[in-house]
């Protein structure tokens, strides 16, 4: 009880020089987050260097709740390798693997199926309306590393937003109230 | 400075910089494993030999697959993902690869294996260009640690052919 007591008296006390001080500080710690984040984006080459696994369908290999750490190179894709990818209108990333490979001779463009390790049958049912081939520029990234039950907390936080809102006003509060 | 909130604090910080490290030393650890693998595949019989009406031709075979891959476990090993690939070459594309058979090794005693199979995925191509067509097999593995960095190789077997005509 004294603590709430305390809390509330360190709010009554706060000065606008203090709360200016406490805002530059959180707005370095955002904006030292973005920069990596943006580094990370252009040393990999892909638009999202971490991907949380959402499915179970690359069991028992992945599981949902693992990361996924990804690279786009220039290389060609071939059958056998992990990629993350986008369909039309879907908006979450699928991370599955390559099955079948045919790349032009001319344009060295390429058409690819993809099959979840734990599915029963290919990609096909998956991809947009008449789809039956994810070209290069569907694939985000290719998988290359990956660190388990990390991704747990993204889930979490997806699922039930409450948890989200309850850890921001934590963090707000304790901004507010520290001393330094 | 000594509450229980800067503690924590402080605690959770090191030991998920301690994890963090220590994931990448047993990631890096894998390097020191250089796997011995071998494979061999023998195409039993051509089952069937047929072109689709939209063009594409299809063909149905039963192989035997023998391969011993325990080098590549290391105890980093979660599980090593194999597949078999036939690739050639057409006119229209430099490279096709058709997955036509995938399995999952989940331990060292399994890696070990022998089996009697037909193709578990349609060997389709794009077109009409399988009649009489000389194709690799290549043994594809991905080995999926229990953290850290993927690795895949393969081994190539050229040599196989098919029919000159359909059946």
């Amino acid at each position: 009880m004294g603590w709430i007591g305390e809390t509330v008296d360190s709010i009554r006390s706060i000065q606008i020089s203090q709360l200016l001080n406490q805002a530059v500080s959180l707005g370095m710690i955002v904006t030292s987050a973005l920069i990596i984040w943006k580094a990370l984006m252009c040393i990999t080459g892909s638009e999202s260097p971490v991907v949380v696994v959402l499915s179970g369908s690359m069991e028992p290999g992945f599981k949902r709740g693992d990361i996924l750490f990804l690279h786009m190179s220039k290389d060609p894709i071939r059958a056998g390798e992990i990629v993350v990818f986008n369909i039309d209108g879907r908006e979450i990333p699928i991370v599955h693997r390559v099955i079948k490979v045919h790349e032009r001779q001319d344009t060295g463009e390429v058409d690819v199926l993809t099959k979840g390790d734990n599915n029963y049958g290919d990609d096909r049912l998956l991809y947009a309306e008449g789809q039956l081939w994810l070209q290069r520029q569907h694939i985000m990234g290719r998988a290359v590393g990956f660190l388990p039950y990390v991704g747990w907390v993204t889930i979490i936080m997806t699922e039930k937003p409450i948890i989200k809102y309850i850890l921001i006003g934590a963090l707000g509060l304790l901004v507010i109230t520290s001393k330094d | 400075m000594h509450s229980w909130g800067y503690r924590l604090n402080a605690v959770a910080t090191f030991s998920l910089t301690v994890l963090g490290v220590m994931c990448g030393m047993v990631s890096f650890s894998d390097n020191f494993n250089h796997p011995t693998p071998s494979a061999d595949v023998r195409v039993l019989n051509i089952n069937w030999f047929q072109r689709h009406p939209d063009g594409n031709d299809e063909v149905s075979m039963t192989m035997n697959i023998t391969a011993n891959l325990q080098s590549l476990f290391t105890w980093n090993t979660k599980q090593v993902f194999v597949f078999l690939a036939a690739e050639y070459e057409t006119p229209m594309n430099s490279l096709n690869q058709v997955s036509l058979w995938d399995g999952i090794i989940p331990t060292k005693e399994h890696a070990r294996f022998w089996i009697h199979t037909a193709n578990k995925y349609r060997f389709i191509d794009q077109g009409s260009n399988l009649r009489g067509k000389d194709f690799n097999l290549t043994l594809h593995w991905h080995v999926m640690p229990k953290t850290g960095k993927m690795f895949a190789d393969k081994i190539v077997m050229p040599g196989y052919h098919l029919l000159e005509d359909y059946r």
